[in-house]
């Protein structure tokens, strides 16, 4: 855990529980991310990963806790309105608008945003991603799929967001594109966007993170730098979803 | 050779009758996955301002059939859509009857269920001869008044902003809220634009038959409807298009088939549209990112 700092954390969640029916997807996660970070959830499928972005992002209602952006409760706001209060997010999938053109969607990213730059950062978009720009005015169905996660990166940063937060962003991508999106979320941190990422692919988050938490059958196991993690003689274990205290291993199916 | 432009002019007349009640639903189940039987019933009050204020100017009265109709549906989408929007579609689907269902006989309660005559536009109903064919005007303006609604509402959709929030919407409703477009103000604006439709199909139609009567939405809802099935559910152009195909084929076959037949056409059309879903199951213009929805 970090220590309790000088600095009040951007994002605070405190003691998390998301069910869907009876099932409990995540519990008692406390999770915080202090300005800057660039923090990482690595862990199984089916860990709680994606529930506990939902649920940071307004799309599932949590049954219990907190989750607050710089000191703001985000429990409230309301789906639509938590772009408003600084984050964005790139879904698993991308879920870009296949029918709608690059530059719609685009567009539609700059939502909230009123102020005359807009234009301006697509521009530099398209001067980072050429290949984009010259398909600005197609539909985004018909982009590959790295080009696919570059415009839903380029989509969530067109709001100007505190903390850009993404899920999977190397799934379904080849070797060569996963490195072309993380080489992207270097640059992005170098623009002091806070970011949380969430992977399956552990090793290619733990090269960007600052620090890292291993999240297994709804809960955090293990949290640290990524150097102490991967020297950690539970990481395994704990993310594999073996109990880290060694009793009920449970077992678990699926690729990373 | 004039009885067979006679013949067309009718059919593409009926058919962008059907074509504009068909967007009016494909336009409400785009955004919230909600099939509006009560559209009809947004047509009827429309047509009862007509007869209610027959014989005011005329602009007048077409302004009190879009107001009618643009309360009504507003009203609608507030008292009852809103409060179940997360509800999944069958429950949506049963709501919308049971608010057709209400204002019908609600009407019924107040007005009686007898059709009564309006003798609105007349003017439209005198002939008028293009290319050696005599053609009722009102045809005419019926062809050039959803013309026009069409390439509107495409610039709508295209060109402004709303719009663009409107077909992100039918897309991915939750994708779009995460980017911080307004469900209320997407869902009211079309609630809006399907009412003005619903004015205008009322005028037109009210001007074709003459008459009004509480029923008078349900018949073009329903085969409106079966338009926007076999054009694609969710999909606005395939709505326009199966509701114009579907229009058009009832007054074609009227024309073609043997006249023992003739009163079965609604089975010839309806076999048309089982053969259209058995081929093409998605529709003829299928709808993006449906799928995932349902």
């Amino acid at each position: 855990m970090t220590g309790t700092g000088e600095m009040a954390p951007l994002l605070d969640v405190r003691g998390l529980d998301v069910r869907y029916g009876a099932i409990t997807a995540i519990h008692g996660v406390d999770l915080h991310i202090h300005a800057g970070e660039i923090v990482a959830i690595v862990g199984p499928n089916g860990a709680g990963k994606t529930s506990l972005l939902s649920a940071i992002a307004g799309l599932v209602k949590p049954v219990a806790g907190t989750i607050s952006l710089a000191g703001k409760s985000l429990a409230e706001v309301g789906l639509e309105n938590v772009v408003r209060h600084g984050v964005a997010m790139v879904p698993e999938g991308r879920n870009i608008f296949a029918s709608l053109t690059v530059l719609e969607n685009l567009q539609l990213g700059a939502t909230i945003r009123r102020d005359d730059a807009v234009a301006g950062d697509m521009e530099g978009f398209f001067s980072t991603f050429p290949v984009l720009g010259e398909r600005r005015n197609q539909p985004a169905g018909l982009l590959s799929g790295g080009e696919q996660q570059m415009l839903a990166i380029a989509r969530a940063l067109l709001s100007r967001p505190r903390l850009l937060m993404l899920d999977e962003p190397s799934l379904g991508l080849a070797p060569r594109i996963v490195e072309q999106v993380y080489e992207e979320l270097e640059r992005i941190r170098k623009d002091g966007i806070t970011i949380l990422v969430v992977e399956q692919n552990a090793s290619r988050a733990f090269g960007l993170a600052d620090r890292a938490y291993i999240m297994s059958h709804g809960a955090f196991t293990l949290s640290g730098t990524p150097e102490a993690l991967r020297a950690h003689e539970d990481f395994d274990a704990a993310y594999f979803g073996v109990s880290v205290t060694g009793d009920s291993p449970k077992s678990w199916s699926g690729g990373a | 050779m004039d009885r067979i432009i006679q013949t067309l002019v009718d059919a593409i007349s009926v058919g962008g009758l059907y074509a504009l009640t068909a967007l009016g639903i494909g336009l409400i189940f785009g955004v919230m996955r909600l099939i509006n039987f009560a559209h009809g019933e947004l047509i009827m009050i429309a047509g009862y301002a007509i007869l209610l204020m027959f014989g005011l100017p005329l602009w007048l009265v077409v302004a009190g059939a879009l107001a009618a109709a643009l309360v009504l549906a507003l009203a609608i989408e507030r008292a009852a859509f809103r409060p179940i929007r997360e509800a999944d579609p069958p429950t949506l689907l049963i709501s919308s009857f049971a608010v057709s269902f209400f204002l019908q006989k609600t009407m019924i309660l107040f007005v009686g269920s007898r059709p009564k005559g309006v003798d609105f536009l007349a003017v439209l109903a005198r002939q008028v001869e293009i290319a050696g064919a005599r053609l009722q005007l009102l045809q005419i303006v019926t062809i050039v008044v959803s013309a026009v609604l069409l390439v509107g509402l495409t610039w709508f959709l295209k060109a402004t902003r709303l719009g663009l929030e409107m077909r992100a919407a039918a897309e991915n409703f939750s994708m779009a809220q995460v980017l911080g477009v307004r469900a209320n103000r997407v869902i009211a604006t079309a609630f809006a634009i399907s009412a003005v439709l619903a004015a205008v199909v009322a005028c037109l139609f009210v001007a074709q038959t003459g008459l009004v009567q509480p029923r008078m939405g349900l018949q073009l809802v329903v085969i409106a409807f079966v338009g926007t099935v076999i054009g694609g559910l969710g999909s606005l152009p395939g709505a326009a298009l199966g509701g114009f195909l579907v229009g058009a084929a009832t007054i074609l076959l009227q024309a073609l088939l043997p006249p023992d037949l003739r009163v079965f056409r609604e089975a010839f059309v309806f076999v048309a549209v089982a053969l259209v879903l058995l081929f093409r199951p998605q529709g003829i213009i299928p709808a993006h990112g449906l799928k995932e929805r349902i």
